[in-house]
């Protein structure tokens, strides 16, 4: 805009040079706000993948990815210790997929449920009801699981697999201990729950009404429309809330961390103890020696490019299927 | 379409009644109650849960819960009863608070330049990395925070304490409330900002004075979720403020408390005393968070966009 060179005095509605500037200082401002999000994610990135990097040159990223052997040094300059984070990678990845096993059919029958066959009263509560075990702390989980319910559930579960002829297989044999990867899926699939139900919620109100009708109108079942319909119709948005909820696994700390048993052993069994990335950060981040830090946040940035890459999938798949609004606030 | 046409009879005479049941359709209605039976006991799969995690909280809260629980600080030995997480309840909302005081303001400008200047692809950048950051793994936050704030080596050199607490869990409620709030501001009806234009206002003006305040109601709603998820984290904590055994005032330079991590501590020794007080600080969580959640309920319904 060029500046006013008039010479008449100026009338109440001209704007002054302060008011002109103002629009542009704002701006500024909003910009600034908006660009701290990636200062701060950048800075993050950045500052723990070199406080880690001595660990990668040391071990090769590869080698530090597969490596199977966890033996921290107690060195304060150098890398003297070996570090294999697979036992911790294969230990996230098996109680998370355990977890999504439980999870994702519960919550594409209680995302079926609310839809389509609770009074529509009945809806929003059972909503925010499923909702509330996205508000409890991670740390109660594991308060409960720890004197609840791994005592009173999961191992007596897991002991009647193991005596059952499924005991036979490696997978399922004995022995069945009280903090497993079992006590630890099924804390995730609980905690996960939440979080794959709302996306499954939203994809399923998104199937056209029409279609629904239509197929109510040819004689199908109840049943039938949601098996024959509404599921397939809304297949990218049952994925997309899977990876939601997988990424939401991966990170997922405390609850693990107490409840799978923090065993280097990482046995093939489910009832096994064994531990994950997230649970071996907290557990042994104490007693560290500055390389064993830098070893824990390599473990960190393998942790948050898994979560991210998951993540993004996860996003692109969701809004693909036509869901605009994140899910911030869950 | 697996739904098989009936065989039709050859006269009308024999036609049956079209309310008559074939066996065919009477198993396909079996079905459909069975299942619907099925997708019912899969809400029970998860309030039975979520009944006894409360119900377990409850009744093991209650030996150690007392007006005590939140006036004093917890006695130095696990087996001592009695005391409370005075010092756990002042750091959690002494550091969600400062979270909360940067992080909200910071977060609602980011979301007015998002929903204002939000065509380009900068924007689109920013949404796509605020995204990112909203999975990010709590213990991620906790060990960057420590690698930039805490440690000396490299980092800034502050030492455990509340600061670096407050920022990680800022760090944590930062995306959400950015997405939130862009998805309240996206709802304000565009003749509104128009009407505003039409007066005269400049663009600052109209962000500020009519579009925030429409919007406020749910901005505030997702705000106060953000400070509930950021209260109920404990493991950048861990790495962060790493816990103290009385009340800390200072920002810096001292380890700060915090219940989750009191609670930590209670339930890992095998003194009955301290993983009562454990119990309790659960329940002091459930507590903190639900009454912030039923709050942001309520203003959410007085919401008028």
């Amino acid at each position: 805009m060029a500046t006013a060179t008039q010479t008449d005095p100026p009338s109440g509605l001209q704007g002054t040079s302060r008011g002109r500037r103002a629009d542009p200082m704002f701006r500024a401002v909003v910009l600034v706000s908006a660009t701290s999000v990636l200062v701060v994610l950048a800075a993050m990135i950045i500052r723990t993948t070199i406080d880690a990097w001595p660990v990668f040159d040391a071990m090769g990223i590869w080698g530090f990815l597969s490596g199977t052997e966890w033996d921290s040094g107690s060195s304060r300059s150098e890398v003297t210790g070996t570090y294999g984070a697979f036992p911790f990678i294969y230990g996230t990845l098996k109680i998370s997929f355990v977890a999504l096993l439980f999870a994702v059919p519960l919550a594409i029958g209680i995302a079926l449920f609310t839809n389509e066959i609770a009074p529509s009263g009945l809806r929003k509560t059972l909503a925010s009801t499923v909702d509330l075990l996205a508000m409890v702390p991670s740390v109660v989980y594991a308060l409960v699981g720890i004197y609840f319910f791994r005592l009173q559930i999961w191992a007596p579960i897991g002991q009647f697999i193991a005596d059952s002829p499924l005991g036979n297989l490696r997978f399922f044999g004995p022995p069945v201990l009280l903090s497993s990867y079992w006590s630890a899926a099924n804390i995730l699939a609980i905690m996960i729950l939440p979080i794959i139900t709302a996306i499954c919620r939203e994809a399923f109100a998104q199937v056209p009404r029409d279609e629904v009708n239509a197929a109510y109108a040819m004689g199908a079942t109840r049943w039938e429309v949601m098996r024959h319909v509404i599921v397939p119709r809304s297949f990218a948005g049952i994925v997309g809330g899977t990876m939601l909820g997988l990424g939401r696994a991966l990170g997922e700390t405390i609850a693990i961390a107490y409840l799978i048993g923090s065993s280097q052993r990482w046995a093939p069994q489910l009832f096994f103890g064994g531990d994950a990335m997230t649970s071996v950060i907290v557990n042994t981040f104490a007693d560290s020696a500055p390389e064993g830090i830098w070893a824990l946040l390599a473990i960190g940035v393998a942790l948050f490019f898994i979560t991210m890459i998951v993540n993004v999938l996860a996003r692109l798949i969701v809004h693909r299927a036509g869901r605009f609004a994140g899910d911030a606030a869950l | 379409m697996s739904v098989e046409t009936p065989v039709r009879p050859s006269s009308p005479a024999d036609r049956p009644s079209l309310s008559e049941k074939t066996p065919n359709v009477r198993r396909r209605e079996l079905v459909s109650r069975v299942m619907t039976v099925v997708l019912g006991l899969t809400v029970l799969a998860a309030i039975i849960p979520l009944v006894l995690l409360l119900w377990q909280v409850f009744i093991n809260a209650l030996p150690a819960l007392s007006l005590e629980f939140i006036t004093q600080v917890e006695p130095l030995s696990y087996r001592e009863e009695g005391g409370g997480y005075l010092h756990g309840i002042v750091g959690t909302l002494y550091m969600t608070g400062i979270a909360a005081l940067v992080t909200i303001p910071l977060g609602i400008l980011a979301a007015i330049y998002l929903t204002e200047y939000g065509g380009g692809a900068y924007a689109n950048i920013v949404r796509f990395f605020t995204d990112v950051m909203t999975g990010t793994p709590s213990v991620f936050v906790g060990l960057a925070v420590y690698a930039l704030l805490v440690s000396g080596a490299g980092g800034l050199g502050l030492g455990f304490g509340t600061l670096a607490g407050a920022t990680a869990l800022g760090i944590l409620m930062l995306p959400i409330v950015v997405r939130s709030t862009e998805e309240m501001l996206r709802l304000v009806p565009e003749d509104l900002k128009n009407a505003s234009y039409g007066l005269g206002a400049r663009r600052w003006q109209t962000a500020l004075r009519v579009t925030l305040p429409a919007a406020a109601p749910g901005i505030t709603t997702g705000a106060i979720l953000a400070v509930a998820r950021g209260a109920g984290e404990t493991a950048p904590l861990i790495l962060t403020a790493l816990g103290a055994r009385e009340v800390i005032g200072s920002l810096w330079g001292r380890p700060q408390a915090d219940v989750g991590l009191l609670m930590v501590d209670g339930f890992n020794q095998p003194f009955q005393a301290g993983i009562d007080r454990a119990w309790a600080g659960g329940f002091t969580l459930i507590a903190i968070v639900l009454i912030l959640s039923i709050v942001a309920r309520f203003v959410a319904r007085k919401s008028q966009v």
